[in-house]
C-alpha cells in the first residue's frame, strides 16, 4: 500500500512541469498548481461523473495529441502527459465557452428571483468562461416550478445543468437513493419516485453541494442574500460529533447554517438537524429575562441584581440547611460545564453534581472513567477493519459518524456489527451485521458472543473499534460485557454520547465521583491538588447522581437545587424526577428555553445559547471544538458568567467570568494521571418471558423528533420518519396485530397508539421511537428499554 | 465718477428682467424630467407589484441605503408575479444620495425614481421610508395585492407581453414620473 502512495507521475501543465501522485485526477493536480478549471459535476468528496463536461482541457500523451479535449475531472494523470488549459490553449478555451453555451441554453434567467444568486458557481463560471451573448433565440424548455421533492428541498428542474451532485452524494455518501435521472434529452431532470419523497436525514447538503439554484432549501427561501449575510464558524449543538458548520445571520438573526470544511471531522457534511434546527432561538418560548417566582406562585421578570440576591440568599439558607445538589445538564461548553464542577465544589460545598440527563446508572460511570483519555477519532473509525456498536443507532444518534462509517464499508469494505433489535436503515445502509437481543438481554448475548466466533474474530483484527452509546446505560452489565469484549479481542473503544456536552463535562468533572482532569474524589492525592487551586478543602466522599439527587430532593434529603438545561422527561422515571424538582425547598434554573424545570423553578435565570455564547465542545473523539458568538448582544450570558455572578453574590469566587477564563482557570489544574479499572458488573436478570398481550420494549430516539432544540420548524419536522410501533410477524400475530393497523402499547401510567409496522425484531419485542411525536416513552409510559409492556391492537 | 451711476444702473436694468428666484414653497416648480428624486415601486397594469425582492438594488447602492428581504408568493396570497416578492423594502433617504444605479440594477424596473424632491423632515426615522410609502398609487383598473395574476397565467405574460398588455389596460402607463 505505501508504494502505490509514494509512486509519482510527471506531467506538464500549461508549460509548467509538475509531479502527481498516480491515480490523481487532472482537475485536482491544475488545483494544486493554482490552475483553476471551470466545473460543476467534480466535486472532491464524491466519485467522478464528467456529467457537465464544462471541464474540458487539451491533452497531448506521448507526443500525440488526443483527437478531442478532455474532461479534467475523470481523467488521471500519466507520465509524460502534456495538458493545456483555457490559459494556453484556444481549443479548450473554445471548448469550455461553448459547453457553458449549451448549459444556458434552457437555464432560466431567473438569477433575480434565485436563492442561489450572488453565490452560484455558474453565475461565477459564466462571467469568467462564457461568451457574453448566446446564438440561442429560441424559446426555452420550462417545467412547472417549484416542485417540493421533500418538506425541506425544493426542486427547479429548468436550472439544473444535470451535474448529478445530488444524486451521487445521495446515493454514494447517504445511500438514500430517492432522487435520480429521469426522462431522455432535452427533458432530462433529476426527480423521485412518485410515493417516496426525498426523506433523507442528509438531504440538506445537496442543497449546499448544488452548483445552481436547482435545490433550494424551503426555510431559507428568499431570506437574503450572501452579501445581506455575516458568516462565523461555528460548531453545531446538536450532537457529539462536534461538526464544523458556518452560521449566517442577519440583522441579528441567523438565517442559516451550512456545513464547514473540517477534513478530520465532518468532511463537507452535516446532517439535517444540524443545519436546519436553529429556529428554538427565536422560539416564543426563549427567556431573556430572569425570573422570579412571587408570592401569588406567578414568575414575574425582575432585574438580575433581584434574582441573583433572591437567588444566593436562596442557596445561602438551603446550603446551611440540608445542602443543595446541581444538575448541569449535556448541552454545556467544557468551560460552562467546569463553571457548574467548580459551583457545587465551592459555593454549594458538595459532590452532588451531575451532567446525565438521561437514564444511568453507577456501571457507566465505572465505565466513563476509563473513557478519559479517548484514542479513537474519526479517521480511526473509518480505517478500522470492523466497527461493533453498542447501545447506538448509527444513523438516529450520530449521524455525521454514520457517514463516515459508510464510507469505510464502501471504500475498504469495512465489517459493522450492530448490537440491536431489528434492521433499521441505519443498519441497512451500513450493510451491518446484526446482532440480535431482547431488549434489556444486551449484556448476555455480547457475553455469549465473548466467547469466540465471528464477531470476536472479526474484532480481533488490528484497529477495531467498538463504539458505545450512552444507551448502554440503560442495561445492567453492558458496560462490563463491553469492557471484557475489548480486552478479549484487542478492540479500541470509544463512548458516542448523544449530546455535545457530554464529554466535556465528563472531563471538567461535572459528575459526583470525579474532579477536573478526571481526577478521583477519593484520591487524597488528586483531591489535594484541586484543593490548593480552588482553595477549598473537599470531602473525600462521592456525591450523589442525578437520580439519587433527585430523590434525595423528594424525600426532603436535600434542600436547594441548581439546574441547568435538564427535561426531567428524558431522565428514567420522569414522574420521581417531577416529584424532586416540586418538592426541594429552593430550586434556581438556568435556562435558555421555558420548561418542565422552570415551571417549577423559584428563580430562572436565562442563559446564552450557541448562538451568543463562545465556548468549547469536546465532541466524541476527545477534540476540542472551539467557537465563537455568531451573533453579538442578545443580553444573554453564558452559564459560566451567571454561575460566576451567582457564586460572588453567595460570597465565593469562581473566577469563571468569562468562557476563556474558565477554561484558563480549568488548564492550570491539568489532567488527572491515574487510571482507573472497568466494571466488572454482571448482566441483569434475564428478560421475562412475555406473558399473553405483553412484549418488552425496545426504544430510542429518532434524529428528528421531539427535541428542544427542533421547535419552530416545520420543514424539518417533515422529514423526521413517522413514529411507528414495530413489531415482527409472529409476535404481531400472537398480539393480534396488523400491519398498518393501530397498536397501543401500555403500562400503568399511560398508552402510546401508533400504526404498526413489521420488522425484524426478536420474538416478543416492540419498538417505539423515544421522544418523537405521539410517542414520548419515558413520560407516558414511564418506562424505557427492556421494560414488559401491555401491548393490544386498536 | 460715473461709477456710482453705474452701480445704480445695474440695479435699475434689473427692475425689468425676468425673476429667478423660486417662490417655493407657496410655487412647486417641477424638477427637470430625469430629476433624481424619490423612488417609487411600479406595478403591474393589474396592481400586482412589479418587485420581486431580488436586493439587486441594495447591493448596487453605493451608500447602502436600500433594505429588501424577499418573500415566498402563495397561492393564497400573491404580491407579483412568479415565486417571489419583496417582503420588506426600506430606503434610508439619511443615505441615499440620488445617484440611481438602484433603478439601473432593477431588473424589473420596479425601481424608478420620480422627480419629487421634498425629502427633508425633523427626524432620522421618517426618513427611512418603507414600502407602503414607495409604492405606486393604484391607478383606476388596479386592484390592490394580494390577488391572482389577472393578465396571465404565469409570470412570463407579464414580462413578455407586458407592453401590449399594458396598452389595453385602462390607464397605460403606471410609472408616474411626475409627482405632485
Amino acid at each position: 500500500m505505501t508504494t502505490t502512495e509514494t509512486e509519482t507521475v510527471t506531467l506538464t501543465i500549461d508549460g509548467i512541469e509538475v509531479t502527481a501522485p498516480k491515480g490523481e485526477i487532472l482537475i485536482r493536480t491544475c488545483e494544486r498548481l493554482g490552475i483553476i478549471v471551470p466545473r460543476f459535476c467534480d466535486h472532491p468528496l464524491l466519485e467522478p461523473a464528467g456529467a457537465c463536461r464544462q471541464c474540458l482541457v487539451e491533452v497531448e500523451m506521448g507526443g500525440r495529441p488526443m483527437p478531442k479535449p478532455q474532461a479534467s475531472c475523470t481523467m488521471t494523470v500519466a507520465d509524460g502527459m502534456v495538458v493545456k488549459t483555457q490559459h494556453t490553449s484556444p481549443v479548450a478555451d473554445k471548448a469550455q465557452q461553448g459547453v457553458m453555451e449549451l448549459l444556458l441554453i434552457n437555464h432560466p434567467l431567473d438569477c433575480p428571483i434565485c436563492d442561489k444568486g450572488g453565490e452560484c458557481p455558474l453565475q461565477n463560471q459564466a462571467m469568467s468562461t462564457g461568451r457574453t451573448d448566446s446564438r440561442f433565440v429560441e424559446t426555452k424548455r420550462t417545467f412547472p416550478k417549484p416542485l417540493p421533492i421533500s418538506s425541506q428541498v425544493l426542486l427547479d428542474r429548468e436550472r439544473c445543468v444535470l451535474c448529478q451532485r445530488c444524486t451521487r452524494f445521495s446515493d454514494e455518501i447517504a445511500g438514500d437513493p430517492f432522487i435520480d435521472l429521469l426522462e431522455r434529452g432535452a427533458n432530462q431532470q433529476i426527480g423521485t419516485a412518485e410515493d417516496k419523497p426525498f426523506q433523507s436525514y442528509f438531504s440538506g447538503n445537496t442543497i449546499q453541494i448544488c452548483p445552481v439554484g436547482a435545490l433550494t432549501s424551503a426555510a431559507y427561501r428568499f431570506r437574503s442574500r450572501p452579501f445581506d449575510l455575516k458568516s462565523t464558524p461555528s460548531v453545531c449543538e446538536h450532537c457529539s460529533s462536534g461538526c464544523a458548520s458556518r452560521t449566517d445571520t442577519r440583522r441579528g438573526q441567523v438565517m442559516r447554517k451550512l456545513a464547514g470544511n473540517d477534513p478530520e471531522v465532518n468532511e463537507e457534511w452535516l446532517c439535517d438537524k444540524g443545519r436546519f434546527a436553529f429556529r428554538y432561538l427565536g422560539a416564543k418560548q426563549r427567556i431573556t429575562r430572569p425570573l422570579l417566582r412571587d408570592e401569588s406562585g406567578q414568575l414575574v421578570e425582575v432585574s438580575w441584581t433581584e434574582a441573583l440576591r433572591v437567588a444566593a440568599e436562596g442557596l445561602l439558607a438551603a446550603r446551611g440547611n440540608r445542602g443543595i445538589g446541581v444538575l448541569a445538564g449535556g448541552r454545556l461548553t467544557r468551560e460552562d460545564a467546569y463553571a457548574y464542577a467548580k459551583f457545587a465544589r465551592v459555593a454549594a460545598g458538595t459532590h452532588d453534581v451531575d451532567f446525565r440527563a438521561r437514564p444511568h446508572s453507577a456501571e457507566e460511570l465505572a465505565f466513563l472513567q476509563t473513557q478519559l483519555t479517548p484514542t479513537v477519532t474519526f479517521a480511526a473509525v473509518e480505517a478500522a477493519p470492523s466497527v461493533l456498536t453498542v447501545g447506538m443507532d448509527l444513523e438516529e444518534e450520530s449521524g455525521i459518524l454514520f457517514l463516515r462509517v459508510r464510507k469505510a464499508v464502501r471504500k475498504h469494505g469495512q465489517r459493522v456489527f450492530t448490537l440491536g433489535q431489528w434492521s433499521t436503515p441505519g443498519v441497512e445502509k451500513t450493510h451491518a451485521t446484526l446482532i440480535k437481543s431482547v431488549p434489556g438481554a444486551e449484556a448476555s448475548v455480547l457475553r455469549e458472543l465473548s466467547v469466540g466466533g465471528e464477531l470476536v474474530d472479526a474484532l480481533s483484527a488490528t484497529g477495531s473499534v467498538i463504539l458505545v452509546g450512552d444507551r448502554a446505560a440503560e442495561v445492567p452489565g453492558l458496560h462490563s460485557a463491553v469492557a471484557e469484549l475489548a480486552t478479549r479481542t484487542g478492540a479500541q473503544v470509544a463512548w458516542v454520547p448523544r449530546r455535545a456536552g457530554d464529554r466535556g463535562a465528563l472531563e471538567v468533572g461535572a459528575v459526583p465521583t470525579l474532579l477536573p482532569g478526571g481526577r478521583p474524589v477519593t484520591d487524597a492525592a488528586a483531591r489535594a491538588e484541586v484543593e490548593r487551586a480552588w482553595g477549598v478543602t473537599l470531602s473525600a466522599e462521592p456525591g450523589r447522581s442525578t437520580d439519587e439527587i433527585l430523590a434525595a430532593a423528594a424525600s426532603g434529603a436535600l434542600s436547594g437545587l441548581v439546574v441547568g438545561g435538564v427535561d426531567p422527561h428524558d431522565l428514567a422515571d420522569p414522574a420521581a424526577a417531577l416529584a424532586g424538582l416540586a418538592n426541594v425547598g429552593f430550586l434556581v434554573s438556568l435556562e435558555i428555553m421555558t420548561s418542565a424545570v422552570t415551571e417549577l423553578a423559584d428563580v430562572v435565570l436565562p442563559v446564552a445559547p450557541d448562538a451568543h455564547r463562545a465556548g468549547t465542545y469536546v465532541n466524541w473523539e476527545g477534540r476540542h471544538r472551539p467557537f465563537a458568538p455568531s451573533l453579538d448582544g442578545g443580553g444573554v450570558l453564558p452559564d459560566c458568567r451567571v454561575l460566576d455572578t451567582l457564586a460572588v453574590e453567595m460570597d465565593v469566587d469562581l473566577f469563571t467570568q468569562t468562557p476563556s477564563a474558565a477554561a484558563g482557570d480549568l488548564d492550570r489544574l491539568g489532567p488527572y494521571t491515574g487510571t482507573f479499572t472497568a466494571p466488572t458488573e454482571r448482566p441483569g436478570s434475564t428478560p421475562r418471558p412475555a406473558q399473553v398481550g405483553s412484549a418488552v420494549l425496545a426504544t430510542w430516539r429518532q434524529l428528528l423528533d421531539d427535541g428542544a432544540l427542533q421547535v419552530d420548524e416545520p420543514a424539518l419536522a417533515g422529514t423526521a420518519r413517522a413514529p411507528r410501533v414495530r413489531a415482527n410477524a409472529a409476535t404481531a400475530e400472537r398480539l393480534g396485530l396488523t400491519e398498518g393497523g393501530q397498536a397501543s402499547v401500555a403500562t400503568d401510567r399511560g398508552a402510546i397508539t401508533l400504526p404498526v409496522e413489521l420488522a425484524d425484531l426478536p420474538d416478543g419485542v416492540v419498538w417505539l421511537p423515544a421522544h418523537s411525536p405521539g410517542s414520548q416513552v419515558r413520560s407516558t409510559l414511564g418506562v424505557g428499554h427492556g421494560a414488559l409492556v401491555r401491548v393490544t391492537a386498536g | 465718477m460715473f461709477d456710482f451711476f453705474k452701480g445704480f444702473g445695474v440695479t435699475f436694468s434689473t427692475m425689468f428682467k425676468k425673476v429667478v428666484t423660486e417662490e417655493y414653497p407657496e410655487d412647486f416648480p417641477p424638477a427637470a424630467p430625469r430629476y433624481h428624486g424619490r423612488h417609487q415601486l411600479n406595478r403591474h397594469p393589474d396592481g400586482l407589484e412589479k418587485c420581486v425582492g431580488c436586493e439587486l438594488c441594495a447591493w448596487a447602492c453605493p451608500a447602502d441605503a436600500i433594505f429588501v428581504e424577499g418573500g415566498d408568493n402563495t397561492e393564497e396570497a400573491r404580491f407579483s408575479p412568479g415565486e417571489r416578492y419583496g417582503a420588506d423594502y426600506q430606503i434610508n433617504y439619511l443615505r441615499c444620495i440620488g445617484c440611481g444605479l438602484c433603478i439601473e440594477a432593477c431588473p424589473t424596473r420596479s425601481l424608478t425614481m420620480t422627480n419629487f424632491y421634498e425629502l427633508a423632515d425633523d427626524n432620522r426615522q421618517d426618513l427611512i421610508y418603507t414600502k407602503e410609502q414607495l409604492l405606486a398609487p393604484l391607478l383606476p383598473g388596479m386592484e390592490q395585492p394580494p390577488h391572482p395574476m389577472r393578465l396571465g397565467k404565469d409570470e412570463q405574460d407579464y414580462y413578455v407581453q407586458g407592453p401590449v398588455l399594458a396598452r389595453q389596460g385602462v390607464e397605460s402607463d403606471p410609472v408616474g414620473e411626475q409627482v405632485r
